[in-house]
């Protein structure tokens, strides 16, 4: 598994991604899943080391909302690439809930997704050891538009364009 | 007279009024998305990607794998076109495909014959003419449609091309809402009439304006045919134009989350105000929008103002609201003024009218046109229509603004093209899907009914006596060619391996909107043309003065046509 950051470089994954069916919570920074989470809180609480939590597609950022200060990384997992609900999830904790902290994808994820997911708010993306790294890193420089607001900046791109065309032909 | 296509064009058509005109980062932007799907391509043959996961990539740039061939679905923003566009279209159809397209229910076109190989090719042709196929499939925000008549029509309240290009920029590769639960269809209106069927899209919309004069919004949501039909449901009566982008967003979000991903056929969003019902919809919506409602989503009106001057009125001459060259044409020659009885539309403007070019001629299929007829319409677009040509859902093209001083020269040229029939709205002007000839996913064929119950009513003086009748037709439950909302709906199903149709009438996709009722067992493709005579004759026999057909099925009921069709047999 490697892990990319926003600028499609890989860099060393100081997490542990932990199955449910371990039982030993391991020393250091650990993710583990929502029902984790709700059996184990006292536990994962006392233990003191960086903790983060991983949602299905089907998992609201409700069910979290009120624990996110516990989170330094929050993983939303893609089932298939197809599921595109974790861009809604992301978003959401990015501007309903001001999350500050990682939020990676995990899961089945194509390069040609990449810019959607730094766009709804993903810091990090898991991806297969055999992946191509540079279609991944290549995906980055394809489309350097945007017709739409997102997480990354205020106004769209095009439209503020528009906007100072038309500030300048006033001026 | 000349030929139109010898003739020097008046107006550049780069200057063309009324067509949204792409600008440095449109261009670049598209330049970005076809070097993307050259590269895509690549990656499938290198083996990188799976068929699976190619799939939805070729499918949001237009690329379907049909029964026989690839077939690429060209975009058409709202149905609007330039005539540089139309003869963009018009080449590519001669160099890669058949020496034609198939203009769709979507406003679309569609190349039935392409090959892989061509593709990169076909996109750069068409980005020369700022054209593309994205997001005319796939689980994505499609290609946003409207009234054919916007600009024109004597009843439009508020020009929805301004919304619907600002909604075409805002769906374009939406980040959040590219991988939804399923395809996603947006269409607009500007006026009480609706000439877009926006009850049955995902989301309808009619702009219109408050006592003041401010433009704002009616949102229907849920409407969409194919195996269960649904009209769309009101969702709001008025939502401000500055937070149209917000109220969006909050829907699509709300279905994003919740729409069903376990079953294709439960996934569009129609099935989630089935299920939860429209009031907690309209909960979950507003506690969103709300939530999202704030600067970063708000529509400027700066930007609308930059996005209406693409849409400025085009240089109308002042003109007499009569214009005596009409009056002596249609005098004179009684096939002419039979034709602007059916195919003209009042305009906005004193002395002009809008011009259905009809598609259906006697016997052709529904939708189709040569490159030479795009090519012919193009000029006469130049010469008669400020270079700009509509597509119609119903499968027609429309010259918006024609001078009715001009109408009889431009039928006598359009007749050289057999772009004359008087059938706009009759019985002749028959929606149908492409069906089995093409489609992969069809059960039944619907161009060869659609050519044989054209054939049937052939005599256009009969076409015109029985008044505005919409037959649609669909070779599958998904319902492509809009059978529920037919006036005569004809479905294709196959049973037990034989092609039989199902026949409804009393649909209607209008402000009036209705889902047809089912007139009794389905029948072979034999009998359809018989059995759509029999209801018409039926119809003749009882209606009263003034009454279309829908409105004799709506006062009488369906009973009456079931024992026509069926007496004898039942």
């Amino acid at each position: 598994m490697a892990l990319l950051l926003k600028d499609g470089q890989p860099t060393e994954d100081s997490w542990v991604n932990l199955d449910d069916t371990v039982e030993t919570i391991p020393e250091g920074s650990v993710i583990v899943s929502l029902d984790r989470w709700r059996r184990d809180r006292a536990a994962l609480v006392a233990r003191g080391g960086r903790l983060g939590v991983r949602l299905g597609s089907h998992h609201r950022t409700g069910e979290i909302a009120a624990d996110l200060d516990q989170f330094a990384l929050v993983a939303l997992e893609f089932p298939k690439f197809r599921d595109g609900r974790a861009f809604s999830t992301a978003r959401e904790l990015r501007e309903r809930h001001s999350y500050t902290g990682e939020i990676r994808a995990i899961g089945h994820l194509l390069p040609d997704q990449y810019q959607f997911l730094l766009r709804t708010g993903f810091s990090t993306v898991a991806v297969p050891d055999d992946a191509n790294l540079a279609s991944w890193q290549h995906a980055l420089t394809e489309i350097d538009i945007a017709y739409q607001a997102d997480v990354t900046e205020g106004t769209p791109l095009s439209l503020l364009r528009r906007k100072i065309e038309l500030a300048a032909n006033v001026g | 007279m000349t030929d139109p296509s010898s003739t020097a064009v008046p107006p550049a058509p780069a200057l063309a009024a009324g067509i949204y005109h792409y600008d440095e980062t449109d261009r670049r932007f598209l330049a970005e998305r076809v070097e993307q799907f050259s590269r895509q391509v690549a990656r499938r043959l290198a083996g990188e990607l799976t068929e699976d996961e190619f799939k939805p990539i070729r499918l949001m740039n237009g690329l379907y794998l049909q029964l026989h061939a690839y077939m690429l679905r060209v975009a058409i923003p709202y149905g609007v076109l330039s005539s540089n566009q139309l003869r963009g279209l018009a080449a590519i159809g001669r160099r890669y495909d058949r020496g034609y397209g198939h203009f769709t229910t979507r406003q679309n076109l569609q190349f039935n014959w392409i090959k892989l190989v061509d593709m990169p090719q076909i996109l750069a042709d068409l980005a020369a003419v700022d054209m593309h196929g994205i997001q005319t499939s796939g689980n994505c925000i499609r290609n946003v449609t409207t009234d054919q008549f916007v600009g024109a029509a004597a009843d439009e309240v508020v020009d929805p091309r301004v919304y619907a290009e600002i909604l075409r920029q805002w769906s374009t590769l939406h980040p959040e809402f590219s991988f939804l639960p399923r395809k996603f269809k947006i269409a607009i209106i500007g006026g009480e009439h609706d000439r877009a069927a926006i009850a049955i899209h995902d989301i309808g919309i009619r702009a219109k304006r408050g006592l003041d004069g401010a433009v704002g919004f009616e949102i229907f949501v849920g409407g969409g045919l194919g195996r269960s039909p649904f009209l769309g449901r009101r969702l709001a009566d008025w939502v401000a134009e500055s937070d149209l982008l917000a109220y969006l967003e909050a829907i699509l979000r709300v279905y994003n989350q919740y729409g069903r991903r376990d079953n294709i056929y439960k996934a569009r969003i129609k099935i989630l105000v089935h299920e939860i019902g429209i009031d907690r919809l309209r909960e979950q919506v507003v506690a969103e929008f709300e939530r999202i409602r704030g600067p970063k989503y708000r529509l400027d009106p700066a930007i609308v103002d930059a996005i209406h001057k693409h849409f400025a009125q085009p240089p109308f001459a002042e003109l007499p609201a009569d214009s005596v060259v009409l009056e002596q044409a249609k005098s004179a020659n009684p096939a002419f003024a039979r034709w602007t009885r059916s195919n003209l539309t009042p305009h906005q403007r004193p002395g002009y009218a809008a011009v259905t070019v009809s598609l259906k001629p006697t016997g052709g299929i529904p939708g189709d046109a040569t490159s030479d007829q795009m090519d012919a319409v193009a000029a006469l677009a130049d010469r008669y229509s400020f270079g700009e040509i509509r597509v119609s859902h119903e499968q027609n093209l429309v010259l918006a603004h024609v001078r009715q001083d001009d109408l009889p020269a431009l039928w006598q040229d359009l007749g050289r093209h057999g772009l004359e029939t008087a059938n706009a709205g009759l019985v002749g002007d028959i929606i149908a899907c492409p069906g089995l000839d093409y489609c992969a996913l069809a059960n039944a064929r619907s161009i060869p009914l659609a050519q044989e119950i054209s054939r049937r009513f052939a005599d256009l003086d009969l076409q015109h006596r029985i008044g505005e009748l919409k037959i649609k037709m669909s070779g599958c439950i998904n319902a492509c060619g809009h059978h529920h909302v037919g006036h005569i709906g004809i479905l294709g199903v196959d049973k037990h391996g034989v092609e039989t149709y199902q026949i409804t009438i009393g649909g209607n996709a209008t402000e009036a909107a209705t889902l047809g009722q089912v007139v009794g067992p389905a029948v072979g493709a034999e009998r359809v043309p018989g059995v759509v005579e029999s209801l018409i004759a039926l119809y003749l026999e009882r209606r009263t003065e003034g009454e279309r057909f829908i409105d004799t099925v709506a006062r009488i009921g369906v009973a009456p046509f079931k024992e026509k069709v069926y007496g004898a047999t039942a």
